[in-house]
């Protein structure tokens, strides 16, 4: 009875989504308050009818109920219950369902923190996001229906994949999807703008804050997904350049020139087209990345069921919103032209040159996924494209990207003396490059990609530092503590996201020089060595989990005869799949990882150790945390409430001007 | 409106162009070498009477599917059900390969186990897996060391080979048959070359 409470709370919400994308947009067009007026409470009930969907879904999975298809293959009665409710999204049919309830919440919160948005506008945007909510919905009812009976129901479930078994699953793709589905709001804000044609400081303000928490969003759930692959795959790797974390990092790219590019057509009016077309473009690859893991039109790791008609769909789908709006691009973004002019040594140009470097470096990665399928359908072979490629075109790429970051909070808007750039800057470039070369020496590992990221790594931090000292100039003769609270939120933002840059960049150039890794055979007693360590096995026990048996071995950890760490790797076979896992064991370190993993029994008492070292690796993780807060302070500017505010009265007049 | 204008659209067009016929293809599917080339000989045990033994060439005159199956394989059991149905249409003949039954399955430690008991240990399974799900085949041999899946270049179970009356290998499917690639591929073929005669 629940499973057919959620199945028909998920067709209401459909029905509602219909009235949504359909009733204020003719509002809007029409110019009808009263039609306009039914957007919001379309939204919140859909969303109210989509968490009781999801709560429906996540009780079978809670109760075991296996007669409902999801539960069956997803769930187990031994599962822990945590694991039986993130099983809910563990699988694809579920994890359509929390897409749908996440661009709900992001609806209801647009409703709800954007009360001052001229009633059209608002229309318009809800009127957008009603489509795409639709075109999700009916996609999972159609093909992917989470509440499908088994019947005659099943006596015992498959059980959640193990590999999902793990905390890093919990929250990964929630976050992922927030981040994701958080660019609807920036594609739902540009269309309604190309829309009415009001494309302007105002539209680039209201955007600004969503597409920033959106972005933030998928920042921490990339690096949430990076460290689950890092402990739970047991390899020590942290990127793959699989097709599916490409086809998060592709929108993560253009989100993060959306950014720039919207504080230029804020402050100067200046890249209004551009900025429409990235906004589109955002959301674009959002859309075609969950195609790309949904369809199975590119091979990855992360291998759902698939099904033709899915695929279908859902490219229908994805041609639809991205042709549409698109068409709409060519015919409106024409009429966009103008805003400030400006030199080639500005603020602006500088963000520009950025933007499109970014731009490219998202198109190389975009090309580099879908090469293999460009081939085959051209039937010229098949092949596979690997990180080699990916490195070779993205550091390039990047390289100016991160010298161009720190001088262009130095630059000044419209133009700019490029001799004074020069000689503001020249001696921390100096300094730079010789404390590159300098460490890279130090550590014993002369290389040019290690020379290179160390040099770039100083920049970004020594040019963080001095940007907050000039900052701190600007008002000579004020206390520093009233100096620093003068400093507005967004600017700290802005500096603790670039500075996030340098730590993520020490981070990969560290842990790409140094790492070493050494797999041994080892039984009771046996030592081995590697990177100064010294790994004492001291034999290997048997345990049952609650879902699974696990082999335990026992690792010691010592340095210049001191024991650092006991490690306890493990090699887990789960009863329900009887999939063998490693779950492997990890002495955490500011300054370096130790990683063990436990692989095959090779006789009695003899297992293989593998054994890696990691310098540096937390780092690339606190670059993508110091990222994601700038990200928070940028988002929570006092600027946007005071003008949200600000603009509510000159809203009021645009919405008599236009009746 | 100007024509830059329409660049992302022509470009959003050409890659939806793209992956509209990559829904058409199988990325998981890679051509195999033996199309089209003698199938490589073998001489195995039956798994009804292992000390007989099934020879390439008892199959000469033939059009047959040699389909390579084990117990321990997921996705033979997912198409297993097709291949009785099949069996009983009486269409081809399908002979079993029983790949590497013992030393293939993850669970078991086949280090150190005498060949004999191997393969006992192989029979017993193999034969009490057809009994709970069907037996679809002519006959299947066992390929205990899985030396005929190396020469036949099985990288996956299952896998289904088409050859025709003259011991050449004419089509390679990868992973499970079911209705839809019979109906569409292998069907037309088996016909294709029953009729050549």
């Amino acid at each position: 009875m629940i499973p057919e409470l959620g199945h028909f709370a998920l067709i209401l919400a459909l029905v509602l989504s219909l009235v949504q994308a359909i009733v204020p947009m003719v509002g809007a067009h029409r110019n009808r308050m009263a039609l306009m007026a039914v957007g919001r409470p379309a939204a919140q009930g859909q969303l109210v009818f989509i968490v009781i969907a999801f709560v429906c879904l996540t009780w079978a999975f809670i109760e075991s109920d296996f007669s409902v298809r999801l539960a069956a293959t997803n769930s187990h009665t031994d599962t822990p219950l945590i694991y039986k409710i993130t099983g809910v999204w563990g699988n694809h049919e579920g994890s359509l369902l929390l897409w749908a309830m996440s661009l709900s919440m992001w609806t209801v919160a647009v409703t709800v923190f954007s009360r001052n948005l001229p009633e059209a506008f608002m229309a318009r945007v809800l009127g957008v996001l009603g489509w795409i909510s639709a075109g999700f919905i009916s996609f999972t009812l159609v093909t992917s229906n989470p509440f499908e009976r088994l019947l005659p129901g099943a006596e015992q479930g498959r059980d959640l994949n193990p590999l999902l078994q793990d905390p890093g699953m919990i929250i990964h793709p929630p976050l992922l999807y927030m981040g994701y589905v958080g660019f609807s709001v920036a594609f739902a804000f540009a269309i309604a703008a190309l829309l009415t044609g009001r494309l302007d400081a105002a539209w680039a303000r209201w955007s600004r804050p969503w597409t920033i928490v959106a972005w933030v969003f998928l920042t921490a759930g990339i690096a949430v997904g990076s460290g689950w692959a890092y402990y739970e795959l047991g390899w020590g790797g942290w990127w793959f350049w699989d097709p599916v974390e490409n086809a998060s990092f592709m929108p993560w790219l253009l989100g993060t020139a959306l950014i720039h590019s919207l504080a230029v057509t804020e402050k100067r009016g200046a890249f209004r087209s551009w900025t429409v077309l990235l906004a589109i473009g955002t959301f674009s690859l959002s859309l075609l990345g969950t195609f790309l893991v949904r369809s199975g039109v590119i091979t990855s790791v992360h291998a759902f069921a698939t099904d033709p008609t899915r695929g279908l769909y859902i490219l229908a789908l994805l041609v639809l919103v991205i042709g549409v709006s698109l068409v709409l691009f060519a015919w409106r973004a024409p009429k966009l032209a103008g805003g400030g002019s400006f030199g080639l040594v500005s603020r602006e140009a500088s963000l520009l040159g950025n933007n499109v470097l970014l731009a490219v470096a998202c198109a190389a990665v975009l090309l580099g996924t879908l090469y293999p399928l460009f081939l085959d359908a051209l039937n010229m072979g098949k092949i596979s494209v690997g990180a080699p490629y990916f490195e070779a075109t993205f550091v390039p790429l990047m390289t100016p990207v991160v010298i161009l970051m720190m001088i262009g909070p130095f630059v000044r808007w419209k133009g700019d003396d490029g001799g004074r750039i020069m000689r503001k800057l020249a001696l921390t470039g100096l300094v730079s490059v010789v404390l590159g070369i300098a460490i890279a020496f130090a550590i014993g590992h002369v290389s040019v990609r290690t020379v290179l990221g160390l040099a770039l790594a100083a920049w970004v931090v020594l040019g963080s530092m001095q940007l907050l000292r000039s900052r701190l100039a600007e008002r000579p003769g004020v206390a520093g503590m009233v100096r620093l609270r003068g400093i507005p939120s967004a600017w700290w933002g802005m500096w603790l996201a670039h500075l996030g840059v340098g730590v993520f960049v020490i981070g990969v150039t560290m842990v790409g020089s140094l790492n070493a890794d050494l797999d041994v055979k080892m039984s009771e007693g046996q030592t081995a060595e590697l990177a100064g360590y010294t790994f004492t096995f001291r034999g290997a026990t048997e345990r049952a989990g609650p879902n699974y048996d696990a082999a335990t071995a026992i690792v010691d950890v010592d340095r210049n005869g001191r024991q650092i760490a006991t490690l306890t790797p493990e090699k887990r076979i789960y009863r329900a799949q009887r999939m063998p896992m490693t779950e492997s064991s990890i002495d955490v370190g500011p300054f370096r990882d130790i990683y063990l993993s436990l692989g095959e029994q090779v006789e009695s008492g003899a297992w293989v150790v593998s054994i890696h070292y990691r310098p540096f690796i937390l780092w690339v993780w606190l670059g993508c945390v110091l990222m994601g807060l700038g990200g928070i302070f940028a988002a929570c500017d006092r600027r946007y409430r005071r003008l949200a505010e600000r603009t509510a009265p000159a809203t009021a007049a645009n919405a008599k001007q236009a009746g | 409106m100007k024509a830059k204008f329409l660049v992302p659209l022509a470009l959003f067009v050409l890659l939806a162009g793209f992956l509209a016929y990559g829904l058409t293809l199988n990325p998981r599917e890679v051509p195999s070498p033996l199309v089209d080339k003698p199938a490589p000989a073998f001489s195995l045990a039956r798994l009804d009477q292992p000390d007989q033994r099934l020879d390439l060439e008892q199959m000469r005159g033939k059009v047959w599917l040699l389909n390579v199956w084990a117990s321990w394989c997921v996705a033979c059991r997912q198409e297993h059900p097709f291949l009785v149905e099949l069996s009983r249409r009486d269409i081809v003949p399908i002979i079993g390969l029983n790949y590497k039954e013992v030393r293939g399955d993850g669970e078991i430690d086949a280090r150190g186990m005498a060949l004999d008991a191997e393969t006992a240990l192989a029979v017993q399974r193999a034969r009490g897996w057809l009994q709970a799900h069907g037996d679809p085949y002519t006959w299947s041999v066992l390929d205990i060391d899985g030396r005929v899946g190396i020469d036949y270049g099985v990288y996956g179970v299952p896998e289904t080979f088409l050859i025709d009356r003259n011991g050449v290998i004419r089509y390679k499917h990868i992973g499970p048959i079911h209705d839809a690639v019979f109906r569409d591929v292998l069907l037309p073929k088996i016909e294709e070359l029953t009729r050549a005669g």
